[in-house]
């Protein structure tokens, strides 16, 4: 009975939000909300909004962040995968990336940012010899008026996600006898790889990159840790028209949340006709004849930048839990004088409350996500029905809607059926973002699960829910466990949304992290950033170590088998 | 040992896929005595076993009846058709141990009557000292023995082997071969065999029933 209700219910919990979101967003828009004392159609929120200085720059650098970022990080993992699949160098590299994929975004750019700073370790490394510096130097690295320092900032985060779709995405396209035809022929492997394999690999991946396309165009949490001030991202001037206490800048916010929808759109249809247009220039280069079979620098390249961009995050993670436990740390040392727990000390007792509601939330909306995604993958065990791509698409519309444009209609939804910065409102929104995560890392393996052994159990004289709970769920234990983890780092990396619909009164260690970005005081930022990727370890360590443990003396239940 | 001596019967079973019928068959197998379906790969043996045990996929269509033990079976879900199966592989559970996949085949029942069950059923295979162990350390000949008594502590009304030798090495096959049908014999249990392997056939001895 329940398990027939699951797909409509996770449908619900993916669109419904959203629908409601982006339809309470419009009617603001557009001067119509008696709540906010709108009670007539108008155009004065667009006259407002259009009125607003800096509004085209704030929209082009959105554009540029999104196309920008996802460009270059596609290209590096096209680039990268081509020239090193099936290699040991490939397999090193793929695992120092992974990790990578459970650091939340905020703290990955306070890692970068404390790293290449002008007073960051980078500099420190190099003063005051060889660079001479004995004061940290006037350079404008991060908040770059640009946007250049955000868009390196999301490219790290991005490169290890389409990094691990891409390999998600490697058995179904075959690439061994492909690459290795196109090797034969006479191409280099970059070439042979990028010619003959690619195309079957990008169209499985291609949601995943709107996604990033979409994540890019809007962030606010990466925007505020890095991004250009003056003006800002659109998604950024958006969370502060919304948090206005002026209460009709609002309609204001919900022009520009519309307006933010038409920019992630502008970004997608671009890159829907660079697809186009790439398709055909590509087909030319391949059918030149030529065979770019001396491709050994740019290989290097590829593997270079992969490692340096894992190790820039990695280096910067350090640099962020040395600040929270430094004492005095002057320009231009590059080590503190000494090691304390002095800030940790002081921000504890304020850290319990934020960590509690992040904790608990992560794992509410990890447990409904799961409950919800297994009953879907078991409905269709039993039925038969994959729903196919439409119904992959809609586990994508969380990825693909910016969150800014629909998450502020949400919370006036929330607030005008009375369920305004309440608890269940805060889990709910974070589920409508950890299911995609979680069903999307749990169906595969789900599926790849050989079902004679359910023929098996069933001949014995088990149940459909015997096999199920006896043989299925065990069996796919770690899959499970590494699904909920993927689903926990997930919530706890929520910024606006939490910060949106739990109206301040939810903080999490994000939104606080977040928050400490403008204050500069490096200590108590590196305390709640390592906090916030500290979390997401602890999830992905128990979802290893459980199963191991459990399943000490079953060989063929250890990891890879 | 001698259970109620009734036989597994397929009622004008026919199968067919798209409008191209890929098994026609009408045969009563007797407590006892081996039917031995034979085809080569393709020929839908495998579905004939799907049919009969309650798998069979929806894109195929299937008509006639199945009645086994005296009762229809067709329109029952597989846990209810008392039609035990030996797959390729031997698909121990590989997150329990030996006696606990023995034991998820026991019918419900006294706790200390069921452990019972699963200790008789490991010395009459040789792996008395297997209880506990990891399935995966056990040697493909143990494996197979070990599916065969979890399928035997099941107490099915009949017994369905696809192709469940070809995995194993030519001197292990013979053997287990042999200690399959013995056991089936003792439990006066209706077999039937898919196979693409005529030694199979022959070691079965049975009538010998040819696909295409």
């Amino acid at each position: 009975m329940i398990l027939k209700a699951a797909p409509a219910l996770a449908i619900a919990v993916l669109i419904g939000p959203i629908l409601c979101g982006l339809g309470v967003t419009i009617l603001p828009a557009f001067g119509y909300f008696p709540a906010l004392g709108g009670n007539e159609f108008s155009l004065d929120p667009w006259r407002q909004l259009f009125a607003t200085p800096g509004l085209l720059r704030s929209c082009l650098i959105s554009l540029a962040t999104g196309l920008v970022t996802t460009l270059l990080a596609l290209a590096v993992v096209a680039g990268f995968v081509a020239g090193w699949s099936h290699t040991r160098m490939f397999r090193a590299i793929q695992h120092l990336v992974s990790p990578l994929l459970s650091v939340p975004h905020a703290a990955a750019a306070f890692g970068l940012a404390f790293l290449f700073m002008p007073s960051g370790w980078l500099v420190r490394l190099f003063s005051p010899w060889p660079s001479g510096f004995e004061r940290p130097p006037d350079w404008l690295i991060i908040h770059d008026p640009l946007g250049i320092a955000m868009m390196a900032g999301l490219f790290a985060k991005e490169l290890p996600f389409l990094m691990l779709v891409t390999l998600a995405a490697m058995p179904q396209a075959n690439p061994r006898p492909g690459s290795m035809i196109a090797t034969g022929l006479g191409y280099g492997r970059t070439a042979g790889f990028l010619f003959a394999v690619w195309p079957s690999i990008y169209p499985q991946i291609r949601l995943a990159v709107f996604a990033v396309i979409a994540y890019a165009s809007s962030v606010v949490d990466v925007a505020l840790i890095l991004g250009p001030t003056n003006p800002a991202p659109l998604a950024v001037r958006l969370v502060s028209w919304m948090n206005d206490p002026d209460l009709t800048v609002r309609f204001k916010a919900s022009a520009g949340a519309v307006l933010q929808l038409g920019i992630t759109a502008t970004c997608l249809l671009i890159w829907v006709a660079g697809e186009k247009l790439f398709s055909i220039i590509f087909a030319r280069i391949r059918s030149s004849g030529r065979r770019f079979d001396k491709d050994q620098a740019v290989r290097i390249g590829f593997s270079v930048l992969m490692i340096a961009t894992a190790g820039a995050v990695f280096a910067g993670l350090f640099i962020l839990a040395l600040w929270s436990f430094s004492g005095f740390w002057p320009f231009p040392k590059a080590f503190p004088d000494e090691l304390t727990f002095n800030t940790w000390q002081r921000q504890l007792p304020g850290i319990g409350q934020p960590l509690t509601t992040t904790i608990l939330v992560g794992i509410a909306a990890t447990i409904f996500a799961l409950a919800l995604a297994l009953g879907c993958l078991e409905r269709e065990a039993r039925t038969g029905r994959t729903g196919g791509n439409r119904a992959l698409a809609l586990i994508y519309i969380p990825l693909i809607v910016p969150q800014a444009s629909f998450v502020f209609g949400l919370q006036l939804f929330f607030l005008s059926v009375g369920l305004h910065a309440s608890l269940y409102a805060l889990i709910l929104v974070h589920l409508v973002f950890v299911l995609p995560y979680v069903f999307l890392s749990l169906s595969d393996p789900w599926r790849a699960w050989d079902t004679r052994y359910a023929q098996a159990a069933r001949t014995l004289g088990a149940s459909r829910n015997s096999v199920f709970w006896q043989i299925r769920a065990p069996m796919l234990l770690r899959p499970i466990l590494v699904a909920s983890a993927v689903g926990f780092a997930v919530s706890i990396g929520q910024y606006l949304p939490t910060l949106l619909v739990g109206a301040g009164r939810w903080p999490t260690i994000t939104t606080e992290a977040v928050a400490l970005a403008s204050s500069g005081d490096r200590r108590v930022i590196g305390v709640y950033a390592f906090i916030q990727m500290l979390l997401p370890f602890i999830g992905f360590a128990a979802a290893t170590l459980v199963p191991a443990l459990l399943f000490m003396r079953r060989r063929d239940m250890r990891a890879g088998s | 040992m001698t259970r109620k001596d009734e036989s597994l019967r397929l009622q004008k079973v026919t199968i067919q896929l798209v409008g191209r019928t890929l098994i026609e068959i009408d045969r009563e197998i007797q407590p006892g005595d081996v039917l031995t379906v034979m085809g080569s790969s393709g020929s839908g043996k495998s579905t004939l076993l799907a049919f009969i045990a309650g798998f069979l996929d929806p894109v195929f269509e299937a008509s006639g009846r199945i009645t086994l033990a005296g009762t229809d079976i067709t329109g029952k879900p597989p846990e209810h058709r008392r039609v035990g199966l030996l797959f390729q592989d031997p698909l121990l559970f590989p997150h329990m141990s030996v006696g606990q996949n023995l034991l998820f085949a026991v019918r419900a029942g006294d706790r200390d009557d069921r452990n019972g069950k699963v200790q008789e059923a490991l010395e009459q295979a040789g792996l008395a000292e297997f209880h506990d162990r990891d399935p995966a350390t056990l040697s493909g000949g143990q494996k197979a023995r070990a599916a065969l008594m979890r399928v035997m502590l099941s107490e099915p009304h009949a017994l369905l082997l696809d192709e469940p030798f070809s995995r194993l090495d030519a001197d292990r096959r013979s053997r287990i071969r042999e200690f399959v049908f013995a056991e089936a014999r003792r439990r006066q249990l209706p077999v039937l065999l898919v196979t693409h392997d005529s030694e199979d056939a022959e070691q079965a001895g049975g009538p010998v029933f040819h696909l295409d």
